[in-house]
């Protein structure tokens, strides 16, 4: 089974791996409150915010990295200032390629979070203000557990665009082997190179794998919620 | 328990204004119910009791407190919706332990009142189950055990047994109503159906487009409708009325027949006037009959119990209430008599300006 991949290819698999579940992990906080925001929030600007979310779902995946460099670069502003302070750096490091990720997967997980709160009936909340409940209890206690589908399945989508991703992250942090050389990338190279064919069918086949259990998954998790959260 | 007061209390959404200046007071341990049409604003009043929509202008008291900027959570009060709104991912038990949880009771002593709150509506062999597995019945009741338990100073229904079948709410509206004697908690009650109004409250608060229309006890608004429209929305088979214009002789329909009137009520000659009769107050006789109004048979609708005519007459279709079967068949000509006594007459602007 080991033998079945060179020792890259499973460099290539396990960095994949990594930066799509750093991806999906990093960007749930940020995509319930922001999915909250657009949501629920009445103020000036939400439709700002929501242009800015969605932008990476329309622009081309090599504009988005273009900007990471020019932001997160080492010489970017965002990238010198968490360089010098913090000592954290994204340009062609496996981070970069989670953020690169993360940010492609973004508009995915908040549109799917969004359709949840949506779905939720405000009467439950507003029973639960009416037996003694602070907000906050509220959303802990009531509206959480209702969205859970929503969020499983927005986790779901940000990994598989995670480990899908190329566009931006190629763009961003390169391809360096053992780096920022994910699944694609790895396939990509393999294409460019003769006699790399039987690779990049390999990787592939591990790719359409990895897609497919993530799915059945979610559908397995989302099946579960769903027959809990049942009216 | 408490009373609850609701002083000049407006609400608008913007410049559409959909209370426009409320006054109710409700006694401590009264049975009130809010009823209108849909868009009175009833609940939208209900939701500012609870604290659930901002007070734009006025005040609402419970007990001595004004609660106008007090959040939902501390008004000590309990809402049941017509939804039920109970939590799919919790159990009937946890669903009903839901505030007790919230005060930090010990769980025995959860346990123990929501035992006891299941015992008496009956919940008891349903508590570890989810609410999809319950019928809507038995939701509503456990949407009312999740508010009883939290002994509240005010309970607060809307519309809790609209999405229930016909057979199920008459018996739900019994059993309401029976919590209410046990408990004596100051309820406030939301409802489109006047019948629910008529049959459980002590007071009934008629609403219509934004304001209040009349309140009085059920038979006192049935009896003495204030107005045109309470004169309408409240008794069923709904009250009948035609227009005309006073003269000595009596009512002087559009199309120039007279309805005779018993008395000469106290309003000027002349004078534009709606005669309203409910149907159990309109008695046949033999056609012809001097001092009634002809009319002839358009529909028999037997009940078993009674049965409705719907007659067609001088200005217009009249409905006739019979507590006793008849054989008369469409087409048949007939004569209505008035009982006298209950016959009101409203003016021009719909107010009642007198009974005879």
């Amino acid at each position: 089974m080991i033998d079945w991949l060179s020792p890259e290819e499973w460099t290539a698999v396990g960095l994949s791996l990594k930066v799509a579940l750093t991806a999906m992990a990093a960007s749930v906080l940020p995509g319930i409150a922001v999915a909250l925001i657009l949501e629920r929030g009445r103020f000036w600007g939400r439709q700002v915010l929501d242009v800015l979310v969605h932008l990476p779902l329309v622009l081309p995946p090599v504009v988005v990295g273009y900007f990471l460099l020019l932001g997160f670069g080492r010489r970017g502003p965002i990238g010198a200032l968490l360089d010098e302070q913090f000592g954290i750096v994204f340009s062609f490091r496996w981070t970069g390629a989670a953020l690169a990720c993360a940010i492609m997967g973004f508009p995915l997980l908040v549109r799917a979070i969004r359709l949840s709160i949506e779905a939720v009936d405000r009467k439950l909340e507003d029973a639960a203000g009416t037996l003694g409940a602070h907000p906050v209890f509220v959303f802990f206690a009531v509206t959480l557990p209702l969205i859970l589908p929503g969020i499983l399945a927005g986790m779901v989508l940000s990994f598989a665009k995670a480990m899908g991703e190329f566009g931006a992250t190629i763009t961003f942090v390169s391809n360096i082997p053992g780096e920022t050389q994910t699944l694609p990338s790895a396939i990509y190279t393999f294409t460019q190179v003769p006699g790399g064919e039987a690779g990049a069918l390999r990787l592939t086949l591990v790719s359409i794998a990895v897609s497919v259990a993530a799915l059945l998954a979610s559908e397995w998790m989302a099946r579960r919620v769903r027959r809990r959260l049942a009216a | 328990m408490a009373n609850v007061s609701i002083r000049d209390v407006r609400k608008s959404f913007g410049t559409v204004s959909i209370i426009k200046g409320v006054d109710i007071d409700i006694q401590d341990g009264e049975f009130v119910i809010l009823v209108g049409p849909s868009g009175c604003g009833k609940s939208t009043l209900l939701r500012m009791i609870a604290g659930l929509e901002d007070i734009t202008d006025g005040e609402i008291r419970i007990g001595p407190r004004v609660v106008n900027d007090v959040p939902p959570k501390d008004r000590d009060i309990a809402m049941v919706f017509q939804s039920y709104a109970l939590y799919p991912h919790m159990t009937v038990a946890e669903n009903m332990a839901f505030s007790l949880r919230l005060k930090g009771l010990p769980k025995a002593e959860q346990a123990k009142r929501v035992q006891d709150a299941a015992a008496s509506l009956g919940l008891t062999p349903l508590l570890d189950r989810y609410p999809r597995q319950l019928s809507g019945g038995q939701r509503q009741r456990v949407a009312m055990g999740r508010a009883i338990v939290r002994d509240p100073q005010v309970f607060l229904f809307d519309e809790p047994l609209s999405n229930l079948d016909a057979k199920l709410r008459v018996a739900m509206r019994a059993e309401i109503k029976e919590l209410h004697q046990r408990l004596k908690t100051t309820t406030v009650y939301v409802t489109h159906d006047q019948i629910e109004a008529m049959t459980m409250a002590d007071k009934i608060v008629v609403m219509h487009d934004g304001v209040v229309e009349q309140v009085g006890a059920p038979l006192e608004l049935y009896d003495r409708p204030a107005n045109l429209f309470v004169a309408g929305f409240i008794g069923s088979p709904a009250m009948n009325f035609i227009d005309g214009r006073l003269d000595a002789s009596g009512l002087v329909l559009s199309s120039g027949a007279v309805l005779p009137l018993d008395r000469t009520p106290p309003v000027a000659a002349g004078s534009k006037l709606t005669y309203g009769i409910r149907p159990e107050h309109l008695q046949i006789a033999p056609a012809g009959t001097l001092g009634a109004i002809p009319a002839t048979v358009a529909v028999v609708e037997p009940t078993g119990s009674d049965t409705t005519l719907i007659v067609k007459a001088e200005g217009g279709n009249l409905t006739v209430l019979l507590r006793e079967r008849c054989d008369l068949r469409p087409g048949e000509a007939v004569a209505l008599k008035p009982v006298s006594h209950q016959a009101h007459l409203f003016d021009e602007a719909g107010r009642r300006v007198a009974t005879i």
